[in-house]
């Protein structure tokens, strides 16, 4: 008669592959090139994480008015905080950067229940609608000004952060709809509006947005009837907004080939014309299946905004090169770029973010 | 033809159609806007610099006293920053009236580009920075020195020619950035740093022991900056050069911002002249006939924009050398108003 069966008690995992011991060989001891990656990666770490922390954080200069605060050796965030300001605002003047204030304020107000999951879409299509009209309109005359009883504050007055923001704004909004209507136009079947586009799209593709801007800036004036000049900041618009329309076209064509051609021939079969196929069926599947493509085109923008300073804006990053040569606190150029690298990181990362999350929640299925 | 031919001269007749119908019209125009538009540099030590939302400078400065000239108001200006490649298109085109942005005066922008320099509102030259304790007191002695220097300037092609001439041996080494020069010189890997020598001041604020490097007498090249107007305006051209000769004859007569009114009082006929006291020597001008004496009170004269911004007022503390006026051994000389 066999013996009844007593199952061993459960032995403890061998502690090799639990505990920190087990992450410890798992992720950075697996194997002997491995480890040796491991000790010099920690090895570069040592050299170089000491020296930054103490020259970011230990040694800087905090507090104090002028560079007489900055003989630590470490950062001068003097340096930064004194010119905080003038980094935020430009030249906006100083007792109408209230507006500009309430300008910001006025786009989060109206933008954030667009952000909230429990508002209905219907209310948010028509509040997204409206504010893509209406505000640009209410923020160009707050920030302008020469109406209801503002004084104009003239475009070349704008800098730092505004204005950075102002053209990314103004190219974002602007680029979208441009690049779906190339994209569209490219695809189309009437060859004059293909031609026309495919034109368009590879002219602006092929030439670097530095020379665009320059153009507009140098060339552009020369062609015009002499005392005619338009602005600096609107010819800058105009350039990055058809440069960055040209790629978010190619970047929604994509989406648009990857729909199955049954999406097209159901909506036929349904009666729909051309625009209420494009509208309802094709373009809602193509855009959500090219938010990567797109987010990665405004980050683009975002950071392409900088190039304004070889026509003289004074975007974020020309007005923190413009303060390091004040001659009171010359030889901080380093806190300076650095403080303009955080800022677009700041603003570049949460995009990314936000676009990652926009995905999941428009996960529909279409992932395998 | 060629292509670059035609389009060059299409350019040119376009910008002189455009200077005809300029004629005469500038001050007309900046009445009628109630301002002048200005070009300045988009960021040079003690030139233009922007501080606390304002512009400030010697190259600033010159605009203000323009302002104060016509209206009377030196706060009566729009800036544009320019950048070195687009200063003198922005002017040919019309965009800005006067541009003040340390632009060397040379022959071919005096006569091919149309434009019109008015007078010179800072000497500069190419200059050497050096470490007190090599001991060296003159360029001369920099045989088979290494030299930091910005690449693919003229400031390059100055030092060589420079140490060929004195047959002497030379190692550069070339920068992309003025503040990685300023570090190098710090380092030690070169000896001596060569540029302007207005900006050979300012480079000399970064290092970490400023007192501890001196600027070389020698200088080895001329560059004359000074503010600049389009071809084919005369009167303008007249305002913008004599606001300049007027600061300048202003240090000379010992007139300046806070005693002018004082000086109204004066005897002296240069002095009455000068600030509208005697004679309708303003009104030649078209401008009110207290112009020259409201420049002087609002802006200051030559002297002062000067150590303000970048003598011994500032940060910067550049010696007066050749910018000192003519009686004082400098080359900074004002024809008489009279």
């Amino acid at each position: 008669m066999p013996e009844p069966r007593v199952p061993h008690s459960n032995l403890p995992p061998p502690t090799s592959t639990t505990g920190v011991v087990g992450w410890l060989r798992r992720s950075l001891f697996s194997s002997p090139l491995n480890a040796v990656l491991t000790l010099l990666a920690v090895y570069l770490l040592y050299v170089t994480l000491p020296p930054l922390l103490r020259w970011a954080f230990l040694d800087a200069a905090w507090s104090g008015e002028d560079r007489e605060a900055c003989r630590s050796g470490g950062a001068c965030w003097v340096f930064i905080r004194v010119h905080l300001d003038q980094f935020l605002y430009g030249f906006y003047p100083d007792e109408q950067r209230w507006r500009v204030n309430a300008a910001v304020l006025l786009l989060i107000l109206g933008a954030a229940p667009l952000f909230v999951r429990t508002v209905s879409s219907k209310f948010k299509v028509r509040l997204g609608l409206g504010l893509l009209i209406a505000y640009p309109l209410v923020a160009f005359v707050l920030l302008k000004g020469g109406m209801i009883g503002l004084p104009v504050v003239d475009t070349s007055q704008w800098g730092g952060l505004l204005l950075t923001l102002v053209i990314a704004g103004v190219g974002m909004t602007a680029a979208l709809p441009l690049g779906v209507l190339l994209a569209l136009g490219r695809r189309s079947r009437m060859p004059a509006i293909q031609t026309l586009c495919v034109t368009f799209i590879e002219f602006w593709r092929g030439v670097p947005l530095i020379t665009v801007l320059f153009m507009s800036s140098v060339m552009l004036p020369l062609f015009l009837p002499a005392g005619m000049n338009f602005d600096k900041l609107l010819r800058a618009l105009i350039g990055v907004t058809l440069f960055q329309g040209a790629y978010m076209a190619e970047v929604v064509r994509g989406g648009l080939q990857a729909i199955p051609k049954g999406q097209f021939e159901a909506a036929a079969a349904l009666g729909l014309g051309y625009w209420k196929t494009m509208g309802l069926i094709v373009l809602p599947q193509a855009l959500k299946l090219v938010i990567p493509g797109i987010v990665n085109t405004f980050i683009a923008l975002f950071k392409d905004t900088s190039l304004v300073l070889i026509i003289g804006l004074f975007d974020l990053m020309n007005i923190v090169h413009n303060a390091t040569t004040n001659p009171a606190w010359l030889g901080f150029s380093t806190e300076g770029y650095v403080f303009a690298a955080t800022v677009y990181w700041l603003f570049c990362f949460s995009m990314s973010r936000y676009s990652q999350n926009l995905e999941k929640h428009l996960y529909t299925g279409h992932k395998r | 033809m060629n292509p670059l031919k035609t389009f060059t001269t299409v350019t040119i007749l376009l910008l002189t159609a455009s200077g005809a119908a300029h004629a005469g019209t500038t001050l007309d125009a900046i009445k009628k806007n109630g301002f002048i538009k200005c070009g300045v540099s988009d960021g040079l030590p003690g030139f233009s610099f922007a501080e606390k939302g304002n512009y400030n400078g010697i190259d600033v400065d010159v605009c203000r006293a323009v302002a104060a000239a016509v209206f009377g108001d030196p706060t009566k200006i729009k800036f544009t920053p320019l950048t070195a490649k687009e200063r003198l298109t922005a002017l040919q085109s019309g965009e800005i009236d006067v541009l003040s942005r340390n632009t060397t005066w040379t022959s071919s922008r005096d006569s091919a580009q149309g434009l019109n320099f008015t007078g010179v509102t800072y000497y500069d030259g190419q200059g050497f920075l050096v470490n007190k304790k090599l001991g060296i007191k003159s360029a001369k002695q920099l045989d088979g020195a290494t030299v930091c220097v910005q690449a693919g300037t003229t400031t390059e092609l100055n030092l060589s020619d420079y140490f060929r001439t004195n047959k002497m041996k030379l190692t550069p080494i070339t920068y992309d950035k003025s503040d990685e020069s300023a570090k190098s010189l710090e380092a030690g890997r070169c000896d001596v740093l060569t540029s302007d020598q207005s900006q050979l001041y300012a480079q000399r604020i970064k290092l970490a022991k400023p007192d501890e490097y001196i600027v070389l007498p020698e200088v080895i090249s001329k560059e004359p900056l000074g503010p600049v107007v389009r071809h084919g305006d005369d009167d303008w051209f007249d305002i913008v050069k004599w606001t300049l000769f007027v600061m300048v004859n202003a240090e000379e007569l010992g007139v300046n911002s806070k005693n002018v009114e004082e000086m109204k009082k004066s005897t002296n006929p240069d002095v009455k002249r000068l600030l509208g006291v005697e004679g309708d020597k303003g009104k030649d001008f078209g401008l009110a006939n207290d112009w020259m004496a409201v420049v002087i009170k609002q802006v200051g004269n030559y002297g002062e924009i000067f150590e303000r911004n970048v003598g011994q007022g500032s940060p910067l503390k550049i010696q007066r050398g050749l910018n000192a006026l003519w009686n004082q051994g400098g080359l900074q000389y004002a024809p008489p108003v009279r």
